[in-house]
C-alpha cells in the first residue's frame, strides 16, 4: 500500500534549471511570486516499494514544463554538463525505464508487434532485442487477443510481461482478456493468483491519423474493477510510472500520446519511481483548479500563460493516476480554490471527466462555489480534416473561456 | 498366512460366522465364487465356540485383506484400448497400454467420486443452494482422470466453465467444492468465484473460465512461462467443441507453433455447444485436424485407458516438437448446465445409449471384475463410501459461513489499493457497506 503523507498545498519552487527546454523569457511565471511563502512542511512519500523518498523537493523542481505545446526543444541549451541528470526524450524515457527493470528482474519480458527487430513502431522498446535476446523481447503476429491472453497467462505465473499495443485502439480486440482475465481473476480466485502486466501504448488524437487511430481507451477501461490506470506526460513521470507499473503486483495500463513521444526534459540520474496513485501538481495556483492529463496538460500549461496575464492564477494538477483518482490530492485543492475545471482529451460521454466530476461532487461539494466545469473531447469519430480534428479536442483559448466563466 | 493365524490365535478367540469369512476371496482366481482355503477353514472352525463379540471378525477380515495382494498391486497389467488412435501429421501411440490394479481401482474410485459429486450438486442445485449456472461434467470423468495419471502437479492445466472434476484431480477437496458451490468461505475461491471459478495455485490448476475460448490464449501463456523458466512442464489447454470455432483458439496456436510452446490444446468434444449440434456448428468436426500444421490426435475419451495413454504420447510431443491437438471423443449426461434440461436437442435415447454402452465408470468396472481385481460387493462398498465421503462434505460445507461482507473489497487489488483503503481523507474507508 503506498500511504502518502502530505502536507497542504505542495511547494514546488521554480528552479532556473529548468530553462533548458525553453527560452526562459517566456517563463509562465513572474518572478515576484516567491514560492518560498507557500512552502510547508516538508512532506514524506512512501512509495509502493516501501522506499521513502525525504527530498521530493528535488524531484518536483523538474515536473514544471512550461513548455504548452508539444514541439521539439526550441531555444538555447543551457549547458548541459554542470547540471545533475540528462537529457532525453519521452520515449527514450520510457526506454531507459523499460530497459532498467528488464535488467533489475529477470521475470520482466515484453510483448507486442514489432517491438523486437523492428525497434517498436514509437522507438519505445528499441535496442532491447538485440540486448534481451528474442525470449525475452517478443514479436507477436497480428493477435491482440491472444497475445494479450498469452501474458496475462504468463503472468499468473509469475512472470510480469509488458504488453504493448501498437495503438491503444487495438487493444479493444484484447477488452475480453483485459477486462476478465486481467482485472477480475485475482478477485475470482480468491488471491491466489495475481496478474503483474503492464498494458501500455500510445493513445490519444493524434496529427490526422483518423478515427480508427485516434482513441482514448481510458473511458472504456475506467470502470473494470482490478485494474490501475495511469497516464504519463513528461519524460519525467513516464519512466517513473513505466518502472512503478512494472513492479507493481496489480495490472497497469499505462496511457501514452503519441504527440508527447518527443518532449525533451532533463531527468536524474539515479533510480527513482513515480507513485502509481499521485497526481502532479503542475502549478500551484488560488484561484481554480484545473484538473487535466496527458496532453490536455500542455494545452492547459498554454492557457494558464493567458490566464496569468489577464491576472488569474491557476492551479494546475496533472492527475496522473486516472483509476483510482488521488483524491487526497484533488481534494486539498478544491478546498483550496473552491472551483474546478476538468480539462480532457476523453470524449464527453462517460468519460474520465464524468466520473471525475462525480467523485468530486460527491467527497467535496461543500467546498464547491460553482458547479464543475468539464471540457472533453466532442461525442465525435475523429475526422480527418486538419480543421476539423483541431476542433474536436479542447484547444486552449476554450480554457481560457472557461477559466474566465468559472471565475465571474 | 501361518504367521498370522499364529499371532491371532495368540491374542483372541473371535465369534467366526464361516459364511462370511468364505465371502472374502482370498485367492486370485478365475472362476468366481472362490473356493475357501480348508486348511484356514479347519483351524477357525476349532475357535468357533467362543463367546467373543463379533465386532473382532473385524480385524480379522482387513488382517486377511492387508494380506490380499489386489488393491496395491502394482504388478502391469497389459491391455488394448478399444478404439484405435486417429492420428494427424504425427504418428499414433500405440494402442497397448499399461496398467495395475491399483491404478484401476484408483480410477474406478477417482471416477466413482467425482460422479456422485455431480449428481449430489445437481439435487444442490434444484433445492436452490447453489445459484447462478452449474455445469456438470458427469460423463467425461475419464478425461479428467486420465489426463491426471499421466501428468505431475509441475503441469499445468486450465479448463473452461466445466471444472469441478477437474479441480478434484488436481487435488481439491469435496469440502473446497461444495463450499464454493454454494457460496462459503471454505470455498477454494473463498465463496467469490463460483462454480466457474475453481483454482488451485499450488498443484497449478489455473481454472475455471466463464467465457468461451478465452483460456486458450491464457494457457498458451503458461506454456510460455514454463518455456521462459525452462520447467521442462507441458500445459493442457481444455476448451469444447463449440470454443473450437473461436478465433483466439487459432491464434493462440498459431503464436505457440512459432515459439514452439510446449502448449497441448485439449478439445472435449461432447458433440453439443450447449443447444447446437457440432455438425451445425462447425464446417469441418475434425476438431484434431484443425491444427493445420500442428499435429492431431483423436482419442475416445470415455476409455481412462486411452486417455492416460493420449496425454503422456502428448507431453513428450509437445516438449520436443511443439503444441499438439487431442480431441477427445466424450459425452456429457446433462445438460450445458442446471438451466438446461439436455433433451431439447438430443433424444434420450441417445443418451441412455451411451450411458449403456459407453459409461466410462462401468467399462473399468467390467475391466476390474473380468480381470478379477476385486468382486462386486467391493466395487459396491467404494461406491457407498464415496456416496457418504460426499453427504459428509456437504453437510460440513452447509455448516461453512457466508463471506463476511468486508470481503467483498478484499483482493480486488493485490495490497488492497483503491477500494477499501483510501478515503477522499485517505483517513478513513471510503467504500460503505449497505
Amino acid at each position: 500500500m503506498a500511504a502518502i503523507f502530505q502536507g497542504v498545498g505542495a511547494a514546488a519552487p521554480l528552479s532556473s534549471s529548468l530553462s533548458n527546454s525553453f527560452d526562459s523569457n517566456k517563463s509562465v511565471f513572474s518572478p515576484r511570486r516567491s514560492f518560498s511563502v507557500r512552502k510547508r512542511a516538508s512532506f514524506a512519500v512512501v512509495r509502493s516499494d516501501g522506499i521513502v523518498n525525504l527530498n521530493p523537493n528535488g524531484r518536483s523542481a523538474q515536473r514544471l514544463v512550461s513548455n504548452a505545446v508539444a514541439t521539439k526543444a526550441d531555444g538555447p541549451a543551457a549547458s548541459s554538463s554542470s547540471k545533475p541528470g540528462h537529457e532525453l526524450l519521452l520515449f527514450e524515457a520510457l526506454q531507459e525505464g523499460l530497459e532498467e527493470e528488464m535488467e533489475r528482474d529477470p521475470r520482466v519480458c515484453v510483448m507486442g508487434e514489432d517491438v523486437g527487430h523492428y525497434g517498436g513502431s514509437y522507438k519505445v522498446t528499441k535496442g532491447l532485442a538485440k540486448r534481451f535476446g528474442d525470449l525475452r523481447v517478443l514479436d507477436t503476429p497480428i493477435a491482440e487477443n491472444s497475445f494479450t491472453g498469452m501474458g496475462i497467462g504468463a503472468a499468473m505465473t509469475g512472470l510480469r510481461p509488458v504488453i504493448e499495443g501498437m495503438n491503444m485502439g487495438f487493444l479493444l480486440l484484447a477488452f475480453n482478456q483485459i477486462s476478465n482475465n486481467c482485472g477480475m481473476l485475482h478477485y475470482t480466485s480468491g488471491g491466489q493468483f495475481t496478474i503483474p502486466v503492464v498494458i501500455r501504448g500510445p493513445g490519444g488524437v493524434g496529427r490526422q491519423l483518423g478515427a480508427e487511430h485516434s482513441q482514448r481507451l481510458e473511458s472504456y477501461f475506467q470502470s473494470i474493477p482490478g485494474i490501475q490506470m495511469v497516464a504519463c506526460s513528461t519524460p519525467y513521470n513516464a519512466k517513473g510510472l513505466m518502472k512503478a507499473a512494472i513492479r507493481s503486483e496489480n495490472p497497469v495500463i499505462l496511457f501514452e500520446h503519441v504527440l508527447l513521444y518527443n518532449l525533451k526534459e532533463r531527468i536524474p540520474d539515479e533510480d527513482y519511481i513515480c507513485n502509481l496513485e499521485e497526481a502532479e501538481m503542475v502549478r500551484p495556483g488560488e484561484h481554480v483548479t484545473i484538473l487535466t492529463y496527458s496532453r490536455m496538460r500542455y494545452h492547459v500549461m498554454q492557457a494558464a500563460k493567458t490566464l496569468v496575464n489577464k491576472g488569474y492564477d491557476p492551479e494546475v494538477i496533472d492527475i496522473r493516476s486516472l483509476k483510482p483518482f488521488d483524491l487526497h490530492t484533488i481534494g486539498n485543492s478544491v478546498k483550496k480554490t473552491h472551483r474546478v475545471l476538468i480539462v480532457e482529451e476523453c470524449m464527453r460521454t462517460g468519460g474520465i471527466g464524468a466520473s471525475l466530476t462525480a467523485a468530486i461532487t460527491e467527497n467535496f461539494n461543500d467546498y464547491l462555489d460553482a458547479p464543475i466545469m468539464c471540457l472533453s473531447s466532442q461525442d465525435v469519430p475523429t475526422p480527418y480534416a486538419g480543421t476539423l480534428e483541431e476542433v474536436t479536442v479542447v484547444q486552449p483559448a476554450q480554457i481560457v473561456t472557461a477559466v474566465e466563466q468559472l471565475c465571474q | 498366512m501361518p504367521t498370522l493365524l499364529s499371532a491371532w490365535f495368540n491374542s483372541h478367540q473371535p465369534n467366526l460366522h464361516p459364511p462370511s469369512f468364505y465371502s472374502l476371496s482370498l485367492f486370485r482366481s478365475s472362476h468366481p465364487p472362490p473356493s475357501p482355503n480348508p486348511t484356514l477353514a479347519m483351524a477357525l472352525s476349532r475357535f468357533a465356540s467362543s463367546s467373543r463379540s463379533g465386532s473382532l471378525l473385524k480385524p480379522l477380515s482387513s488382517a486377511i485383506s492387508l494380506r490380499r495382494p489386489i488393491s496395491t498391486d502394482t504388478t502391469p497389467i497389459t491391455l488394448e484400448t478399444s478404439v484405435p488412435f486417429t492420428a494427424h501429421q504425427c504418428e499414433a501411440p500405440s494402442r497397448t497400454v499399461q496398467t495395475s490394479a491399483n491404478e484401476l481401482l484408483t480410477f474406478f474410485r477417482d471416477m466413482a467420486l467425482m460422479r456422485r459429486m455431480e449428481i449430489a450438486a445437481d439435487s444442490l442445485y434444484k433445492a436452490k443452494l447453489i445459484r447462478g449456472f452449474c455445469h456438470l461434467y458427469d460423463g467425461q470423468e475419464a478425461v479428467a482422470v486420465g489426463m491426471e495419471a499421466a501428468l505431475t502437479k509441475k503441469d499445468c492445466i486450465i479448463t473452461a466453465y466445466r471444472d469441478h472434476c477437474t479441480f478434484m484431480a488436481r487435488g481439491g477437496t469435496l469440502l473446497e467444492v461444495f463450499a464454493e458451490l454454494m457460496g462459503r468461505q471454505a470455498g477454494c475461491s473463498r465463496g467469490k468465484g463460483g462454480s466457474m471459478h475453481f483454482y488451485k495455485k499450488d498443484s497449478n490448476f489455473y481454472g475455471g473460465h466463464g467465457i468461451v475460448g478465452a483460456q486458450v490464449p491464457l494457457g498458451c501463456g503458461l506454456a510460455f512461462a514454463q518455456k521462459y523458466s525452462k520447467d521442462e512442464a507441458v500445459t493442457f489447454a481444455l476448451y469444447g467443441d463449440g470454443a473450437a470455432n473461436q478465433g483466439q483458439l487459432f491464434e493462440a496456436l498459431n503464436i505457440s507453433a512459432l515459439w514452439d510452446l510446449p502448449a497441448i490444446l485439449v478439445c472435449e468434444n461432447n458433440h453439443y455447444g450447449m443447444g447446437t449440434a457440432e455438425w451445425r456448428a462447425a464446417k469441418s468436426p475434425a476438431y484434431y485436424k484443425r491444427g493445420d500444421y500442428s499435429p492431431g490426435l483423436k482419442v475416445d475419451g470415455m476409455d481412462v485407458l486411452a486417455v492416460k495413454q493420449a496425454c503422456t504420447f502428448a507431453k513428450e510431443h509437445a516438449l520436443k516438437n511443439g503444441p499438439i491437438i487431442l480431441e477427445m471423443d466424450t459425452y456429457r449426461y446433462h445438460g450445458h448446465s442446471m438451466s438446461d434440461p439436455g433433451s431439447t436437442y438430443r433424444t434420450r435415447d441417445e443418451i441412455t445409449g451411451v450411458r449403456q454402452e459407453r459409461d466410462p465408470i462401468e467399462r473399468i468396472r467390467k475391466l476390474i471384475l473380468s480381470h478379477d481385481l476385486a468382486t462386486e460387493k467391493e466395487l459396491k462398498d467404494i461406491e457407498k463410501e464415496v456416496r457418504k465421503e460426499v453427504d459428509d462434505a456437504i453437510a460440513q460445507a452447509k455448516e461453512n459461513p457466508v463471506p463476511e461482507s468486508s470481503e467483498l473489497f478484499t483482493n480486488v487489488y493485490a495490497k488492497g489499493l483503491g477500494v477499501e483503503s483510501f478515503g477522499a481523507d485517505r483517513k478513513e474507508v471510503r467504500a460503505t457497506l449497505p
